[in-house]
C-alpha cells in the first residue's frame, strides 16, 4: 500500500525532461506572440526604413522568416489534404487535378511572384498582411505540389488487404481516412515535406524584398536584410545573415523534422524491423518526459475519438468501388472531358490574348531564343556538376565513415538559400571584369548541385557489398569499373538528384541571371533575366510570356528527357 | 422454410464474376455459376489452385465485391455491401502497423459505435481466448508471424460474427507455427469457445482442408466452378497418418489433376490452340522434378502427396510443374500419381545440349504458341516480330494477366530450347543471339 503511494507520488513529479520540454514550448509560444504584432502592422511608407543592418535585429528577423516558413507549411498541408484526397477519391476530379498539378510543378514560381504580390496587396490595401501573404504564397507554391503528389500516390497505393479490412469492418470514409489512409501516407508525405522545405528557404528569402514596377515590398526578415546589405555592399552584415540563416535551418531540422521523421517510422507498412531507424534527441526527450506525455494523452485520446466519428463522405467521394471502376458512364465521361477541354481552350485564349497586348511574334521568337540560352546553361551546368561531383560523391559514398559525416552537410547545403550570396558573388564578377554570360551561369547550379551530391552519396553507400567484392574479385577496374559497375549502380539515385537539381536551376535562373550589387545591375542573356527585368519594370504581359515559355520548356524537358531516363533506370538498373 | 432460414447461414446462389478490362471488353469469367451454402456448426473449405477465383468468392461473400450475377444471402438477408455478420482473417494478416495489438483488435467495434467499455471488455476477452495475453501493447512489427495471425483472429472474433471467413490464414506461416495455430483454432471450435456459428476457409493446401473441415468444395480453374463436393467424416482429432486420412488426400489429388473433360466445355474451334494458357515455371525445376521422379524411391512413378512432401512444394508449385511436363509429354498424371513417359526417362540421362534439343522439339510439337511464333519468324524477311503481336492474339482468348504470364512462360521455355531469342528492351522475338 505504502509502496504504491510512494511510487505514485514519484511518478507525478515532473522529471528533468519535462522542464526542458516546458521551457522549449513556452519559448515557442512567446516568440509567436511577439511576432504577431509585427505581422498585422500597417504598411510602412516608401522612405521609412523597414530593415536595419543592426546585428541585434537579426534574431527577430530570423524568427519572422522562420514563421513565414511555418505558415506556408501549414497552408501546404491543408492544400495537400484536400487536393490530393479529392484527386485520389474521385475519378473525374483526378482527370483534371493530376495533370494540373503536373504542370504547376514545372512552373517557375519566382516568375509569378509579381502577380501574387499585386494580388495579395490588393486584398489588404495599406497593410503588411498582404505582403506577408504574398511571401507565404511563394513558399507555399514551392512545397505544395510535391506534397500533394506524394499524398496522392500514397492514397492510390494503400495495400489492398488493409483496405479490405477497413471496408469489411464498415469504416466510414472519415474513419477509413484517419485510421488507414492518412497513417499509411505519413512517411512519404513527411519525407517530401522535408525535401520541399529545403527548397522553400530559397523562396522565402527571394520573396521578402521584391520590387514590382513602382511598388517595393520589404518584409522584415533575413532575406530583406541581405537585400539591404547587398545594396550597401556591407560584407560583415552579409556574413552575419548567412550565419543566422544557417542556425535557423539547423534548428528547423533538429527541432521539427528529425523528431517527426523518427516518429513517422512507425507508420511504415513493411512488417519487418527496418535496419536503419531514424533517431532524434528531441523525440527521445519528449518520449521520456512524464508530464508532457500525461498532458498529451487526453489530446491523443480525443483525436482518436474524433478520427473514429462515424462521418460519411458524400457519395462522390466514397472510395471508388470496384463496380464503379468497372462500369464508368461513358456519356458522362465524354461530357466531362468536353467541359475540361472547353475551359482549357478558354484559358489558353485568355493567356495568349493577354500576351498579345504587348508582344508580337518577334518578341515570342526573342523569348524562345532566350529560353534556349537558359536551357543550354542549365544542361551544361548539370553536366559539369555531374562530371565533378559524381566521382567525388561515389568516393565518399563507398567510405561509410565519410558518407555519414558528409551526407548531412550536403543536405544542409541544398537547403541553404544561396541566393543570399548572389550579390556578393557578383561583386567578384565586377571586380575582375568577367564575362557575365559565362560567369553568372555558375550561380544557377550553386544551390542545386548538392542534390546531386547527397543523392549520389546515398546511392554509392547503398551499393551492395557483394557486387563490389565481385568486381574486385574479377579485377574489374578503371573505365570498365565505372561504366559497368558503379555508374549503373548509382544511376537511379543520381537521376533523382539531377531531376531535382534541374527543376531548381530553372527557378534559380530568374534570380541568377539578373543580380544587383550596390548600384550595379548585372545580367546574363536568358529567359531568367528577361522575366526578372520585366518584373522590375512591372511589365506583366512580358512576365506571362517569359513564364509561359519557361514552363513549356521545363515540362518538355521533364517529359522527354528526365522521365524517360528515370523510367529506364528504374526498370533496368534498380538493384 | 423457417427451418432452413435458421440452419442455413449462408446461401450463395448462381454467382458469376467477370472482370472487365480498361477497354471495357468482357474477359473470361473468374467465377462461373457458383452455388453453395453453409450451415450453422460446420467448417467448410474452398479448395483450389491459385487463380481459381476462391479468394474472389470469399470477397463476394463478405460483401467486399459485388458479383456480376447471382446473389448472396446471410441468414436469409441479401448482402449488398460489406456484410455485418461476417469477419475475415487474411493471409497477409493485414494488421495496421501503426496500431498496437489492443487498438488493432478494438478498431472494428469502435468504428461501429460499440460503447468504449463494452469494446474494451470484448477485446480483452478475445485477446484472452486466442492466447495473446500480455501482448496488448505490442506493435505488429514486434511480433512473430504466428502471433500476428493470432491478432488477426482476435480482431475478427471481437466482431462476434456469425461466419468467420478465412483466406488462406496459415499459408504465410512456417510449417510448425501453422500446425500450432490450426490445432489451437480447432480446439477452440470444438469447445465452442468462439462466438461464431460457422467457418468458411479458403485454402490451396489439401491436407489442411482434410484436417480441418467437415466439407470440402473443390474449385476448378479458369473459370472457377465447383468441381466436386467431398464430406469429411473422419472424427476429430484427425491424424494425418490415419489410412482414411491418406486415402482422402490421395483421392483429392487425383480429382485435382484430372484432365478437364473436353466434351463439357469445348475450346473455341478457331483458336489454333492459342487458348492454352501456360504456367510460369523454371526449366531447372522441370528438370529437377523429372530427376526426382526417376530416382529411388519413386523409380519413374511418384505418389503426388509424397512427392509434394519430399520436394517441399505446395500444390500451387507442384501442379504447374506437373502440368508443364504433361504438356511436353515428358510425364503424365495418373490417378493421383505422376509417371514419367519413356521420353521423360531418357531426358533424365541426357546432357544439357541434348536436353535443350528435346525440349525445343517438344515445344514445337505440343505447344501451339511456340510453333506459331516460329512460323511467324520464318515468314518474315527480317525474322523479327514484336511481342505485342502475340500478346494481342492471346488476349482474344484469356485475360491480360494470363496472356502476359503465358508469353513470359513461352519466352522462358523457348530461350531454353533455343527456338528463338527475345530482346526485353525492344520487346521483340528474333533468331539473333549475340555472336
Amino acid at each position: 500500500m505504502l509502496n504504491s503511494i510512494a511510487s505514485a507520488g514519484r511518478r507525478v513529479l515532473p522529471n528533468q525532461w519535462d522542464l526542458i520540454a516546458f521551457a522549449a514550448i513556452m519559448a515557442v509560444l512567446t516568440a509567436v506572440a511577439q511576432s504577431y504584432h509585427g505581422i498585422s502592422a500597417p504598411l510602412p511608407t516608401a522612405n521609412e526604413p523597414v530593415v536595419s543592418l543592426d546585428y541585434s535585429n537579426l534574431p527577430y528577423y530570423a524568427l519572422r522568416t522562420a514563421l513565414r516558413m511555418f505558415a506556408a507549411l501549414a497552408a501546404s498541408l491543408v492544400f495537400t489534404f484536400t487536393y490530393a484526397t479529392l484527386a485520389a477519391k474521385s475519378r473525374r476530379a483526378e482527370m483534371v487535378l493530376i495533370p494540373v498539378l503536373d504542370i504547376l510543378q514545372s512552373v517557375p514560381i519566382l516568375g509569378f511572384l509579381s502577380f501574387t504580390v499585386t494580388f495579395f496587396l490588393g486584398l489588404f490595401p495599406g497593410n503588411t498582411l498582404g505582403a506577408e501573404l504574398a511571401a507565404i504564397f511563394a513558399i507555399f507554391t514551392s512545397q505544395a505540389w510535391n506534397m500533394a503528389f506524394s499524398l496522392y500516390q500514397s492514397l492510390r497505393t494503400v495495400p489492398r488487404d488493409l483496405d479490405e479490412v477497413a471496408r469489411g469492418f464498415r469504416l466510414t470514409g472519415w474513419q477509413k481516412f484517419w485510421q488507414l489512409e492518412a497513417p499509411f501516407s505519413m512517411p512519404g508525405l513527411i519525407w517530401n515535406t522535408m525535401m520541399s522545405m529545403s527548397g522553400g528557404w530559397f523562396f522565402v528569402v527571394a520573396s521578402e524584398a521584391i520590387t514590382v514596377g513602382d511598388t517595393t515590398i520589404t518584409l522584415p526578415g533575413v532575406g530583406s536584410y541581405i537585400a539591404k546589405a547587398n545594396d550597401e555592399g556591407n560584407w560583415s552584415a552579409i556574413g552575419a545573415a548567412v550565419l543566422t540563416m544557417a542556425i535557423v535551418i539547423l534548428l528547423y531540422d533538429q527541432l521539427l523534422f528529425r523528431p517527426i521523421v523518427a516518429w513517422a517510422d512507425k507508420f511504415k507498412v513493411e512488417l519487418s524491423e527496418s535496419e536503419v531507424v531514424g533517431s532524434s534527441w528531441v523525440l527521445n526527450l519528449l518520449q521520456r518526459t512524464y508530464w508532457v506525455r500525461l498532458g498529451a494523452r487526453p489530446v491523443f485520446e480525443a483525436l482518436r475519438a474524433i478520427s473514429l466519428l462515424p462521418i460519411r463522405f458524400p457519395r462522390a467521394l466514397q472510395a471508388r468501388s470496384s463496380e464503379e471502376e468497372q462500369h464508368p458512364s461513358r456519356i458522362a465521361d465524354a461530357l466531362w472531358i468536353l467541359a475540361i477541354l472547353a475551359v482549357a481552350a478558354w484559358a489558353t485564349w485568355l493567356t495568349v490574348s493577354y500576351i498579345a497586348t504587348e508582344a508580337n511574334w518577334d518578341e515570342v521568337l526573342h523569348v524562345l531564343v532566350l529560353t534556349i540560352y537558359t536551357l543550354i546553361r542549365v544542361l551544361l551546368l548539370i553536366l559539369l556538376a555531374t562530371i565533378i561531383w559524381v566521382p567525388i560523391s561515389v568516393w565518399i559514398g563507398l567510405r561509410p565513415r565519410w558518407a555519414e559525416a558528409i551526407q548531412p552537410i550536403a543536405q544542409f547545403l541544398a537547403a541553404f538559400p544561396v541566393n543570399l550570396l548572389f550579390g556578393a558573388t557578383v561583386s567578384l564578377v565586377l571586380a575582375f571584369n568577367l564575362n557575365t554570360n559565362i560567369w553568372l551561369s555558375f550561380l544557377i547550379i550553386f544551390g542545386t548541385q548538392w542534390y546531386i551530391v547527397f543523392n549520389t552519396i546515398g546511392g554509392a553507400a547503398a551499393f551492395p557489398n557483394d557486387l563490389r567484392e565481385a568486381a574486385t574479385n574479377f579485377r574489374v577496374h578503371g573505365w570498365q569499373w565505372w561504366t559497368q559497375v558503379m555508374i549503373p549502380g548509382v544511376a537511379p539515385y543520381y537521376l533523382t538528384g539531377a531531376i531535382t537539381a534541374s527543376g531548381g536551376s530553372w527557378n534559380a535562373s530568374i534570380v541568377a541571371e539578373y543580380v544587383k550589387w550596390k548600384d550595379h545591375t548585372v545580367t546574363a542573356q536568358g529567359v531568367g533575366s528577361y522575366i526578372a527585368e520585366a518584373t522590375d519594370k512591372g511589365d506583366f504581359p512580358k512576365i506571362v510570356l517569359g513564364v509561359a515559355m519557361m514552363s513549356i520548356f521545363v515540362t518538355l524537358l521533364n517529359r522527354l528527357f528526365w522521365r524517360q531516363l528515370y523510367a529506364y533506370a528504374e526498370r533496368r538498373l534498380r538493384l | 422454410m423457417l427451418d432452413t432460414a435458421v440452419t442455413t447461414l449462408l446461401n450463395v446462389d448462381k454467382v458469376s464474376q467477370v472482370f472487365t478490362t480498361g477497354s471495357g471488353e468482357n474477359r473470361k469469367p473468374v467465377l462461373d455459376n457458383v452455388s453453395m451454402s453453409l450451415k450453422a456448426g460446420e467448417i467448410v473449405a474452398l479448395l483450389g489452385r491459385s487463380g481459381c477465383g476462391k479468394s474472389t468468392l470469399l470477397r463476394i461473400i463478405s460483401g467486399l465485391i459485388h458479383p456480376t450475377e447471382g446473389t448472396i444471402a446471410i441468414s436469409g438477408e441479401e448482402v449488398t455491401g460489406p456484410a455485418k455478420d461476417v469477419a475475415m482473417v487474411f493471409q497477409s494478416f493485414a494488421l495496421f502497423p501503426w496500431l498496437d495489438v489492443l487498438d488493432n483488435v478494438e478498431i472494428g467495434p469502435r468504428a461501429n459505435g460499440v460503447p468504449l467499455d463494452e469494446t474494451r471488455q470484448r477485446a480483452l476477452k478475445a485477446i484472452d481466448t486466442i492466447g495473446l495475453d500480455g501482448f496488448e501493447s505490442a506493435y505488429p512489427k514486434e511480433l512473430s508471424g504466428g502471433m500476428r495471425q493470432r491478432v488477426g483472429f482476435a480482431r475478427a472474433l471481437v466482431m462476434q460474427p456469425k461466419i468467420l471467413l478465412m483466406d488462406e490464414p496459415f499459408s504465410a506461416l512456417d510449417v510448425l507455427t501453422a500446425e500450432t495455430l490450426r490445432t489451437d483454432l480447432l480446439d477452440l471450435w470444438q469447445e465452442g469457445r468462439m462466438p461464431i456459428k460457422s467457418i468458411l476457409m479458403v485454402t490451396h493446401n489439401i491436407e489442411e482442408a482434410v484436417l480441418m473441415s467437415d466439407r470440402i468444395l473443390v474449385l476448378s480453374s479458369n473459370p472457377g466452378r465447383i468441381a466436386s463436393e467431398i464430406s469429411v467424416t473422419i472424427p476429430h482429432p484427425r491424424d494425418r497418418l490415419d489410412p482414411d486420412f491418406r486415402a482422402l488426400v490421395d483421392r483429392i489429388y487425383a480429382l485435382m489433376t484430372q484432365r478437364p473433360d473436353p466434351t463439357k466445355h469445348p475450346a473455341p474451334a478457331t483458336s489454333l490452340g492459342l487458348a492454352m494458357s501456360l504456367p510460369l515455371v523454371s526449366t531447372n525445376s522441370l528438370a529437377g522434378m523429372l530427376e526426382e521422379i526417376a530416382a529411388p524411391p519413386y523409380n519413374g512413378k511418384a505418389d503426388l502427396p509424397h512427392l509434394a512432401d519430399s520436394l517441399a512444394l505446395e500444390i500451387d508449385d507442384l501442379f504447374p510443374l506437373g502440368e508443364t511436363l504433361q504438356l511436353l509429354k515428358l510425364a503424365e498424371f495418373e490417378e493421383g500419381d505422376i509417371k514419367l513417359t519413356p521420353l521423360g526417362q531418357r531426358f533424365v540421362d541426357m546432357d544439357i545440349d541434348q536436353r535443350k534439343k528435346v525440349l525445343g522439339e517438344q515445344l514445337l510439337a505440343n505447344i501451339p504458341l511456340a510453333s506459331h511464333i516460329k512460323r511467324v519468324l520464318d515468314e518474315r524477311p527480317s525474322h523479327r516480330a514484336p511481342a505485342t503481336r502475340f500478346r494481342e492474339e492471346l488476349e482474344d482468348y484469356m485475360s491480360e494477366d494470363y496472356a502476359d504470364r503465358t508469353l513470359r512462360a513461352i519466352i522462358n521455355l523457348g530461350r531454353y530450347g533455343e527456338l528463338f531469342a527475345y530482346d526485353e528492351n525492344a520487346q521483340t522475338f528474333s533468331y539473333e543471339n549475340p555472336q
